[in-house]
Formats: structure tokens, sequence, C-alpha cells
């Protein structure tokens, strides 16, 4: 039988990776091939790579970069960052990226969801939502790397995406960004029991308890993490780790 | 050389890499001329049936494939939709099938008890092994494959089924007869036990 998947999560900033806390002061971590490379040997379940400054810098993905990294990724492979057009899907598919993450364009342009979905079939298109709690406790989904204020409510947001052929929702919350102390799995929770799509959680893992709690309180498919799997110790020293698949199947039956 | 079936389905990039990654010469080409001298096949695919079959139409390949399948029998992998097509039907669509196996691709239903079953079955499941067959050459036992797929296919010929892999029952993991064979979950992205399962394709299989 099969269990949830835990998805490490690289930021990709230029050409090197980086991670965040709560959406600032990037880390620098190294170069994305390397770091690909130890991730194969740890087979890992499955890499997302997010570019954090392509929309920003209102660019296209670096399908060059990308076309280097997927030659060594043998592992399912999720992409995310600047995608505007069913050209971008097209070519993010033919260099072996076989998951779409749209962001920004699933609010701008929700229609490019559903042609991506047509184009090449749900399963393959993922929307992402990063999610900050405002003041009063009400969450609002931001885009434009946690600096634009869209107003959205998230979890109409995860309706109207599944509805619109989204086969798979990221969820990230920034305010757990980086800060390892736990997934926000109330939002997690709010989501996943609205929508039928798998949810990948995202943003506060700092310990395999909380991949868990994610899962198994939270309703995640998936669990993704950054920080836990690049960091060591309270010093955050750079380290690539991955849990064995014994320990997975332990805490993820 | 392997020649993989470009018809504009499928991420072909991956399996072009792994191939290289393990030492196999292999090209993508919708060409009639390269598909012709190729020493054995691969179908792609992900997305849904009937797109699959009207690109494959369109391509105007599928006279040629069928010849090459069926009449010149050259060894031909499908993987993960690529398989699907080469059953009779589905039901996810109206389209005919290649119908190279005497089987047909079904969606995956679950009773009230089994609700917390996720459609599409997405993740690493393992493979129970039902015949011999070269594809296994030296795989190991708890060899792991990614899946993503919310139909699987059904073989009325139950020597072609492989191997079984669970998701709620025993469906059909891996269906060969002959030269025709199928893979349901994706090789290409299944670390080194893909690597081993292709490896076993350009070599093993004769």
């Amino acid at each position: 039988m099969i269990r949830p998947r835990v998805i490490p999560v690289l930021l990709l900033q230029n050409r090197g990776l980086v991670k965040t806390i709560k959406f600032k002061d990037p880390t620098y971590l190294g170069d994305p091939i390397n770091i690909v490379r130890i991730f194969n040997d740890k087979e890992v379940d499955e890499l997302i790579f997010l570019d954090i400054t392509a929309t920003a810098q209102n660019r296209s993905p670096s399908f060059v970069l990308l076309k280097d990294i997927t030659s060594e990724c043998f592992m399912p492979l999720g992409y995310g960052g600047g995608i505007r057009s069913i050209d971008d899907v097209r070519r993010l598919m033919g260099i072996g990226i076989e998951k779409v993450i749209l962001n920004a364009s699933a609010v701008e342009n929700p229609t490019l969801v559903r042609s991506a979905a047509d184009y090449v079939g749900s399963s393959s298109v993922v929307v992402s939502m990063d999610v900050k709690k405002g003041l009063q406790g009400k969450y609002e989904i931001l885009t434009r790397n946690g600096k634009n204020r869209t107003g959205l409510d998230p979890v109409k947001h995860a309706v109207e995406m599944e509805k619109m052929g989204a086969g798979e929702l990221f969820v990230n919350s920034v305010d757990r960004d980086g800060t390892m102390q736990g997934y926000d799995v109330d939002l997690i929770k709010s989501i996943s029991s609205a929508v039928s799509i798998p949810i990948v959680a995202c943003g506060g893992a700092g310990k395999l308890q909380d991949l868990e709690d994610v899962i198994k309180l939270g309703g995640a498919s998936a669990a993704a993490a950054g920080s836990l799997f690049v960091f060591q110790g309270p010093l955050r020293g750079i380290l690539i780790s991955y849990p064995a698949q014994d320990d997975l199947k332990r805490i993820l039956p | 050389m392997i020649v993989i079936v470009d018809y504009g389905v499928g991420n072909l990039g991956s399996i072009i890499n792994m191939l290289k990654k393990v030492g196999v010469k292999a090209v993508a080409s919708s060409k009639p001329d390269v598909l012709q001298q190729a020493e054995k096949l691969i179908l792609p695919g992900i997305g849904a049936f009937d797109a699959g079959m009207n690109k494959l139409n369109e391509c105007g390949l599928v006279p040629l494939l069928n010849y090459l399948a069926l009449e010149k029998k050259v060894p031909f992998l499908g993987l993960c939709l690529g398989l699907q097509l080469m059953t009779k039907k589905s039901e996810e669509g109206r389209a005919q099938g290649l119908g190279w196996l005497d089987a047909e691709t079904v969606r995956f239903k679950f009773g009230a008890e089994q609700t917390h079953l996720k459609v599409p079955h997405m993740g690493w499941n393992t493979i129970d092994v039902c015949r011999p067959h070269p594809l296994f050459t030296d795989l190991e036992s708890l060899s792991r494959f990614y899946f993503v797929h919310s139909y699987y296919v059904q073989s009325h010929d139950s020597e072609a089924v492989l191997a079984e892999t669970d998701y709620g029952f025993r469906f059909h993991s891996i269906l060969g007869k002959g030269n025709i064979m199928g893979a349901q979950f994706h090789p290409e992205k299944s670390h080194k036990y893909g690597m081993r399962l292709l490896k076993n394709f350009a070599e093993a299989v004769k």
C-alpha cells in the first residue's frame, strides 16, 4: 500500500538554492545540482523547486538551469515560479518536470489552471497558495513572495481551483515558513476538508512528528518541508538529510 | 537504438534522461523512418485517454505503430497512459484503443469503507511479481515505483499479468504478452528501481 509522500522543497534564487524565514532573510544553501544529487541518493519521494524571484522579476522560468536540474532528477519533480502561459507549461513538461505549480498566475489568470489541466491532465497541475494569518485571525492569500495581498480566502480559492481542474493544492504558511515550529494544522484541516483533491502541506516542519501531525490531524496527503531537510541543529548548519524509508513507514503507515 | 514515440504527450525528457543515465542510447521521434529503424520502442504518455489517442491519430502514426507492434514484433514498452492506450478501450473516453493487449482500462472505484483512498493513486507503491519475465532481472525485492493515475488496466488474459499492486485491492500494474509490455507506473521517475526496469527492457528483453 501507499504511504503519504514527504517532499523536500527547494527555493531557487538566481542560480543558487536558499532557505527563507517567513519569506524573508534568504540563507544560501548551495548549488542546486549538487543538492539534487544528494536527494537522489536518499531516494526522496518527490522534489519541489520554487523559483522565488521569477514572478517578482516578471520573467519566465530559467529553462536552461531547470534542464540541468531535471537531467539529474530521477524522482517526480514539481516546479513553480513565473509560469504564465501554456507554452511555459509545455516547455517545462518537455524538459522532464511533471508537475507545474501555479501560484500568482492561478490568482491573476485562473483560466490558465483550466487550460493547463486540459493540456497535461489534472494530476500534473498543482495550484500553490501562500497563506498569512491576519491580525483578526483571518487567513488571506498573498502572492509575489508574500508582498502582494489578494484579499482572497484560502478555502474559497481552494474550492475554486479544484473546480478549475487543479489536481493538487500546495498550501504554504507564510507565518510558519522557516520557523520549524510545526505546521499550521488548522489551516491545512480547513482546506483539506473543503476539497477532495490532495493537499501538500508546507511551512513549519521542524521534526518528524510534525509530518505525522499534519497528515493525520490536518488531512494532508503529503508533507513538504524546507528547513527540516537542509538544516541541522540549533545553529542551523547546512546538512542535507531525509528520513530513512523505515522511519517514514513507521510514522506514516 | 531505443526510440520513444513522440506524439506530443508525455514527459519524454525524463525517459531520455534516465536511459542516458543507465548507458542506453535513446531518441524521441515521430518520424516514420526513425521509428522503422528502432530496435525497441517506448510509448510514453500522461493525461487523458482520448487526448492521447487523438494525438496518435493526428500524427498519422497508428498504422505504422500497428505494423511495428503486431507484424514486425518490435519489443514495445508502454508507460502509464502509454500502457492504457495499448488496451482495447477506456472508461475515461470514447476513443478506441490500440487493442494490442486483450485488456481494458477502468477507473478506480472504492466502497464506502474505503473513502480514505484518494483518486488519483499518487505516490510510491510496490509491485508483486506474478510470473518471471526479463523485465524483472535483478530487480530488488522491495522495489518501489512512482504511480500517478486514476484509471488502471484490467487484463482479460491472466497470462499477460506480470505484476500486481495493492491500492484498496490488487490491480494489474505490469502487463506483458510477447513483444508488447507496459507498466502503469513511471519508471523514469522511480530512482534506481526504475533505472533497473528500463535497463532490463533495453538489455534483457529480447
